[in-house]
Order: C-alpha cells, then structure tokens, then sequence
C-alpha cells in the first residue's frame, strides 16, 4: 500500500524546510554544545563536535555566579511584570472607552497614538534621555519601567477588537441591575479580556526580557542589571573563555524556550491578530 | 461617604472617560511627543546636556553632518540591511506559502522557523559572533562540505563585515515576517482555492493570483518596516563590532556623538534628519499606496 508519490515539487518542498530548519538551529546548538565542554576540551574540538559529558555543568554555574544572572533576573523580572501589568491596564482601559463610548475627542485621541507610532523611539532617544535625567528617574528601575508602560497602539487595537465581539447588551443588562461603569470595565469587561491579555502579555513580555537598549542606556549602574545587560558585561573579560560564555547565553535564552514551548498556540494567534486586520 | 455608583451615568461616563485616559495620555505626551519638541530644539544648539545655558548656533550642527562624509557614510551600511531584507520577505513568504498547505510536521517547521525572532538581541550577538569567529561554526560547516576555500575573515574584512552582520540581522527577523505572512495568508477562505481548484490552477497560479493579492498591504507593511528597520539597527552590530571596521549603523553613532562625546545638540540634529527620511519614505509610501486604489 505505499504508494506514496514523491514529486521534484515535494522533495524540494521537504530539501528547503529542512535546510532552513537546520539554518536557524545550527547556530543556537553549536552554542549549546560549547556551553557543555570543559576548557581543555573546547579548545581541542571544532564547533559541531558533541561535548563528552552532556551533564557537564560547570561553566553554567560559573556564568550564573561570576556573571550575577540571579541579579539580571530578578531586575528583569521586577521590570516586566510591573510594565505589564501597567501597560495591560491602561490598554484595556483606554480601548474601553473607545470602542463603548462616542464621545467627541476619541479620534482625535486615536489619530495621536497612531501618529505616535510612526515616530521610530531611536530617534527621540536623546532628547527622552533628558526627560528621564529631569524626572530624577536616570539610574532606577523606573526609567525603564514609565518608558515600557505607555500605551502602544497594537495593545490597544488587539483590545478593541476583541470588545467589539463582546455584546453591549451585556453591559446594559449590568447597567439595569445599578452596575457602574468602572463595575462593568473590573469585573465583566476585563474577565472576559482574557485571551487578548494572553497576547498582549506574550508580545510585550517578550519585548521587555529581549530589550537591551533601554536598561543599557538608562540604568547603567552594576546593581540595576537586566538579564541583557548581564550578557553583554561577558564581552571583554570572557573574551578566551567561549564555554563560559555559550553558557550565559544558554542561561539568557532558556526562559524563553519554555515560554515559547508551553504559549506556542497563543503566540501564534497574538502576532497575528495584532497585525492582519 | 463619596461613591462613583451613586452618579448618573452621564456623570460617571465623563469621569471614566477622563480617568481612564489620563494616564495613557499623559505618558503618550512626555515621551512620545515632548522629547520631539525638544530634539528639535536641542538640533540649533551646541548643548552637551550638561550645561545649565544652551547656545544657539543656528544650522550649524545640519552642516556638520551633510558636509562630513564621516557622519554621512552610516546611511551606506543602512543599505546593506535594507536590501537584505528583501531576500528575508522573500524566504518568509516562501515558507510561510509552503506551510500554508499540508506538510508533515507543520507545527514543528513553524515554531523552528519562528523561534530565533524572540530570542534576545545581545545573545543572537554572541551567537553570530561564536558563529563567524575564526574556526568558528561557518568556517568549520564550509570545511566539512569540502569549500574550505571560501572561508573568511568573516568580522574583519571591512568588504565582508555589513555582509556577514545583515545575515545575522535576517536570520533574527526572518521569523516575524514568515509569521505575519502567514496570519495573512491563513485568513484567506479555504473556499477560494477549492474553487480555483475546480478552474484548474495548480500552486503557483494560486499563489501568483489568490495569495500575492491578497497579502499586498502586508506586502507594503513590511517595506515601510524594511526601511525604518534597516536605519534602526543596532543591537547585532553594537554586540558583535562595536561598530568598528565600517559596520557602524546611525544608531550607534548617536549613542556615541551623544553620551560617549556628550555632543548632544549635534546628535538630535542627526535624529532629526534620521526621522526626517522615516517620515518622508513613510508618506511617500501611502501615497503611492492610495494611487494604486
């Protein structure tokens, strides 16, 4: 019963998933295989040899204790779950009262978040640079945190798509029970929210962990470490060590390999929704 | 005692709508819209973001950078990340067309495919720094398939460098655009194809007139991406270079003209011009966008 056709179309469709599967494993699993090798054994073998003892986990303590990655993670952590706690409450709040109320200043309101997008954040570095340095928020978690918390436009999209499948009617008949406002926004509206604060949690959260350049140019100070700029303090002083170094990579991308394996579905579903319609 | 129950609803839509704005806006102002008005500002002084007094100096700073060549040359390695990406739009919607259709191990091709998009940005740096290096991944993979000839000093020939840093640029980014191809191409109704199925189409008329047409605004999406994206870079070049060799990116001159060299009124009259060209290519993109309609 095999009568399995393989066409030139089919086994070329199969030669490129493959190639391109490989091509964007080889890089991170070289480093992986470094990470697992001693120093002697490092500098005898090539790159896609296996390292000898896969349970050979000396340089991972190394690059967490030298490199003070519980430190990176705790500020990382710190710093992601009060920007999007932040951020997923304002979002919510203002798509609210934009997608249920008709009032005369909401496109208006609209139009400056849209326009706000198209200001690229590079540019105006500089000059929020000496915003944050007024504010007395340079060298602070909250430097990085008032930056992260502002509103974007594709949280607020991903929102109000969502409210618009959600039925006026079940406000009203809230309303006709004496619910206010605020009642219906805490406890019916944002309940129901729930797979769009999935996404934005995942988008965001993933922006957050992967940022370097704002803690890096804000919070320079050695106690205020994130989980990126931890990594990059390897730079230099490990320069001959790579197995220490692959291990501090390994040891920043780890999270967002579980992450990725236990939310795939929802991150498939979030980037899309924000960026289709 | 007060309670926000106790107002009209009329009250209590005006209350919330204020309240519930407030912040958003407020934040929105201070750092989306203020620090505009003050790179401007900043862009005819000679500031060192010190000082208590800011000079006016006019142009100034605007001649400095179109007149020397050295400021002006970053905009030539943003050329090299831009045409990269179109090799990068063209492998993502090639996978993303392919998984479109049945393929075995689907989900699996997807989330390879798409993982190195969310990893961090200083780690992809050490990553292609250890992929690069002498005897590093590349030379050793070009080894074991008999081209050692075409090995390189991948990060020190200043010909080869923005080459070997946009490769690593696309092989981070290549993920995102497969994955916002393939949202596209999935909200296209099955129905469509049946019926182009029935009229006798094979795979690359479908995709010539079902899937291209129908992903065109995304198409022109990621151009205008592809533009501001390649003059944005800085994180790969940053980690891998520092910017040496000539892979020095507008991002990384700002940085250092601003903090290293505490210049910060030049600096704003380059991000100045940097938004100038974001916004012009911007514009000129919708433009054309509409005539086509």
């Amino acid at each position: 019963m095999h009568s399995v056709k393989y066409t030139t179309a089919s086994i070329f469709k199969y030669l490129t998933l493959i190639l391109g599967a490989l091509a964007a494993l080889i890089p991170i699993a070289v480093v992986f295989f470094a990470s697992l090798k001693t120093g002697s054994e490092y500098a005898s073998t090539g790159p896609l040899t296996l390292p000898e003892n896969w349970l050979n986990f000396s340089n991972y303590t190394k690059a967490f204790v030298d490199g003070k990655m519980l430190l990176g993670f705790k500020n990382t952590v710190i710093i992601v779950v009060i920007s999007i706690v932040g951020a997923t409450l304002t979002g919510s709040m203002m798509a609210y009262i934009l997608s249920r109320f008709k009032f005369k200043g909401s496109t208006i309101l609209i139009s400056l978040f849209l326009v706000a997008t198209l200001i690229p954040a590079v540019t105006t570095q500089v000059a929020t640079f000496q915003i944050i340095n007024h504010l007395g928020l340079f060298n602070t978690r909250w430097a990085p945190i008032v930056m992260y918390l502002g509103t974007d436009i594709i949280a607020v999209y991903i929102f109000m798509q969502f409210l618009d499948s959600i039925s006026e009617s079940l406000d009203e008949s809230a309303m006709l029970d004496g619910a206010s406002y605020w009642t219906i926004y805490w406890r019916i509206i944002l309940p129901l929210l729930k797979p769009a604060i999935v996404t934005v949690v995942i988008v965001k959260g993933v922006n957050i962990y992967n940022d370097f350049y704002t803690p890096f140019l804000y919070m320079p100070k050695a106690d205020l470490q994130t989980i990126s700029t931890a990594l990059f303090k390897f730079k230099g002083p490990y320069g001959s060590q790579w197995e220490v170094i692959c291990a501090a990579i390994m040891i920043a991308i780890i999270p967002t390999l579980v992450v990725f394996t236990a939310l795939q579905k929802y991150i498939y579903n979030g980037f899309s929704q924000g960026s289709v319609k | 005692m007060f309670k926000f129950s106790n107002l009209s609803y009329k009250n209590q839509r005006i209350a919330i709508i204020f309240l519930f704005s407030l912040v958003p806006i407020v934040l929105l102002l201070t750092f989306a819209y203020y620090p505009v008005i003050n790179m401007f500002r900043y862009s005819f002084t000679s500031w060192n973001g010190l000082s208590k007094n800011m000079e006016y100096i006019g142009f100034e700073n605007y001649k400095t950078i179109f007149t020397n060549p050295e400021y002006f040359s970053v905009f030539k390695v943003s050329l090299y990340y831009f045409f990269t990406t179109f090799i990068q739009m063209g492998l993502a919607l090639y996978f993303a067309t392919i998984l479109s259709f049945s393929v075995r191990m689907k989900n699996t091709f997807k989330g390879i495919l798409f993982f190195p998009t969310l990893l961090n940005g200083v780690a992809i740096g050490f990553i292609f720094l250890f992929f690069f290096k002498p005897d590093g991944t590349l030379d050793t993979i070009l080894n074991l398939l008999g081209l050692s000839g075409l090995q390189q000093k991948w990060l020190l020939n200043p010909n080869l460098i923005n080459f070997s840093l946009a490769g690593a640029s696309l092989w981070r980014y290549m993920g995102m655009n497969f994955l916002i191809f393939l949202g596209a191409i999935s909200s296209i109704g099955k129905d469509v194809y049946e019926a182009s199925d029935i009229d006798g189409a094979n795979r690359w008329h479908q995709f010539i007139h079902i899937i291209m047409p129908s992903i065109k605004r995304i198409l022109q999406l990621n151009l205008i991406l592809a533009i501001s994206g390649a003059i944005g870079v800085f994180e790969i070049p940053y980690v891998m270079t520092g910017g040496s060799n000539g892979s020095s990116t507008f991002v990384i001159q700002t940085v250092d003209v601003a903090f290293k060299y505490s210049k910060v009124g030049l600096a704003s009259a380059m991000a100045v011009v940097l938004l100038g060209i974001v916004l012009l290519v911007t514009i000129l993109q919708r433009v054309l966008i509409k005539e086509e309609k």
